[in-house]
């Protein structure tokens, strides 16, 4: 066993030799990528957006073409188009600055007030419970029933918006706030203490700063949910306004311009989304990265 | 080293865990630190050197017993004792210097004073050149340092320090273990240290506190007679490995009887 064999000719000594004729498993032809949470070029991610969005467009054409529904269940894509420029030569922008004044001003009364609220009921455990329980329950009061009520107390005026869309946004922004809040560490707190701050001190430069970006998604969130409930105080009662816009179109039934607002309705809400995120990244660079 | 700086008397902490029961996690410890001592307590996790820590900074409240400074009872957590924690704790939205200067607000400084003083202490870790840095930019040895920076700054007359290099990796915490004494050696101060690691408690002490598993008890009291100025050679010196055998004897004893169930 010991003797040493006869190299072959092709052998050179000592040096490793590839096992040629021996298999470790099939060679991959291509190698196996890791699909699952696997990452895309920006350029394919944008293009692969582009085609979604076309697919979606070519499928509502080719139905309104050819799937035999009349046109005043469903326009065409083309129909609704030109149906969007007459609107932006004459209502859109009226329509448009109603509704964005009103969502404006509800969505700050009910952030003004949601925030301390939070703050507070975040960080001291009495107020939490003093206050937590009933928003919680107030929450799960489905806001469009609470439309008629808000009629009887005080009419169809623009504050009858304004409170609408405050019972919408006001509760769920408070429970938000107060678990963006709870999130702050602990540690960074204690630090506070040991610096000698005030529990005031603490909570305006330490908890606040701490929770802001969390609190900024939390409006941005919240934004989106105000601009719907909005639309719905403009369907039951209102002069004018992209909600109000879709309920004179049903009347006359016209599906193009129910389409029509129904699309800018989605694309202020989308441009309000995308500006408070770019913002937001603009405002608290300093959270892009684990601090 | 007559006076005492800060004194823990006849300390214990007992907790109502999940269950229902009381866990005594501190069992009547006391002891003193002299001025400008470096004294560390020592012990393996769940002995409650964290907890006691906590208690001498003013953020845990003793079940009983007290904590001195000064001869000064302790109410609470205050600006005359310094605390460096585990975590990272520099405020992710301020940067470097700000984060120091932040804590000179408590003093009756200027705000050119306050950048002075801040700077200063930067070039004592070393840190200069990532003044106008965000934390986020440093790396976890960087963060401590700086957060060490900022619990001298505002010269505390006690420095607690709860497990500082815990979470760095064992190239980094050596560097940090030679900067902290050399900060020590320059700045004398009483400070407090807590680790479960042996070496870096006999490395860096006048005095090593050992405790026992909970209830936490004093096991030992052990003076380190090791020259100062201490380099890193120093952990291969046989009085180095003396002392760090003589710690690791000990926590195994208390260690070994440990039939079944402990109270």
């Amino acid at each position: 066993m010991v003797t040493s064999q006869p190299s072959s000719p092709t052998d050179t000594a000592g040096a490793p030799k590839a096992p040629a004729n021996v298999r470790f498993g099939r060679p991959p032809r291509r190698q196996r990528r890791r699909r699952l949470f696997g990452e895309i070029s920006r350029r394919a991610f944008i293009a692969t957006g582009v085609a979604g969005f076309a697919a979606l467009i070519g499928a509502w054409w080719l139905y309104a073409a050819f799937g035999g529904l009349s046109d005043l269940f469903l326009p065409s894509p083309d129909q609704v188009a030109s149906r969007l420029i007459d609107y932006a030569g004459g209502d859109l922008w009226s329509d448009a600055a109603a509704s964005f004044r009103r969502v404006t001003i509800g969505f700050l009364i009910s952030t003004a007030m949601a925030l301390p609220v939070g703050i507070l009921i975040g960080t001291y455990r009495h107020a939490e419970a003093a206050i937590e329980p009933t928003m919680g329950f107030i929450r799960y009061m489905p806001a469009i029933a609470f439309v008629p009520l808000t009629i009887i107390w005080i009419g169809v005026g623009e504050e009858q918006k304004w409170l609408v869309i405050w019972i919408g946004t006001f509760f769920t922004q408070v429970l938000m706030v107060m678990d963006n809040v709870k999130r702050v560490r602990r540690e960074l707190v204690d630090i506070g203490y040991t610096l000698g701050m005030t529990d005031l001190a603490i909570l305006w430069r330490i908890v606040v700063p701490s929770a802001s970006p969390a609190i900024w998604d939390t409006l941005r969130i919240t934004l989106g949910w105000a601009w719907t409930w909005l639309v719905l105080a403009e369907l039951v009662a209102a002069d004018d306004g992209l909600g109000h816009r879709v309920v004179l179109a049903q009347r006359y039934l016209q599906t193009d311009t129910i389409f029509v607002a129904l699309i800018v309705i989605g694309a202020i809400g989308l441009l309000m989304d995308q500006l408070m995120k770019f913002v937001g990244r603009r405002l608290f660079r300093w959270a892009e990265k684990g601090a | 080293m007559s006076t005492e700086k800060l004194t823990v008397r006849n300390v214990s902490k007992a907790f109502v865990a999940d269950h229902g029961g009381i866990v005594n996690a501190i069992d009547d410890v006391s002891f003193a630190l002299a001025e400008n001592e470096f004294v560390s307590l020592v012990g393996p996790s769940g002995c409650g050197k964290s907890t006691l820590l906590s208690i001498a900074a003013g953020l845990t409240e003793p079940s009983s017993g007290a904590v001195l400074v000064d001869g000064d009872l302790v109410r609470g957590p205050g600006r005359d004792r310094g605390v460096v924690f585990q975590t990272y704790t520099l405020f992710p939205w301020m940067s470097v210097r700000g984060n120091i200067e932040f804590a000179l607000r408590g003093e009756p400084l200027s705000r050119a004073e306050r950048r002075r003083v801040a700077d200063e202490h930067l070039e004592l870790v070393g840190l200069s050149a990532f003044a106008d840095a965000m934390p986020s930019q440093l790396s976890g040895g960087m963060r401590q340092r700086v957060a060490i920076a900022r619990a001298l700054s505002y010269k505390p007359r006690v420095l607690l320090m709860d497990e500082p290099f815990g979470a760095l990796d064992a190239m980094t915490r050596q560097l940090m273990q030679e900067l902290l004494t050399q900060v020590w050696d320059e700045h004398r101060l009483t400070v407090l240290f807590v680790t479960h690691d042996i070496d870096e408690a006999v490395f860096l002490s006048d005095r090593v506190l050992l405790m026992s598993a909970r209830p936490g008890r004093l096991l030992e009291d052990v003076r380190i007679d090791l020259a100062r100025p201490r380099r890193f050679e120093v952990q291969s010196s046989p009085e180095f490995v003396g002392y760090r055998i003589r710690l690791l004897e000990a926590v195994r004893a208390a260690q070994q009887p440990m039939p079944g169930g402990v109270a």
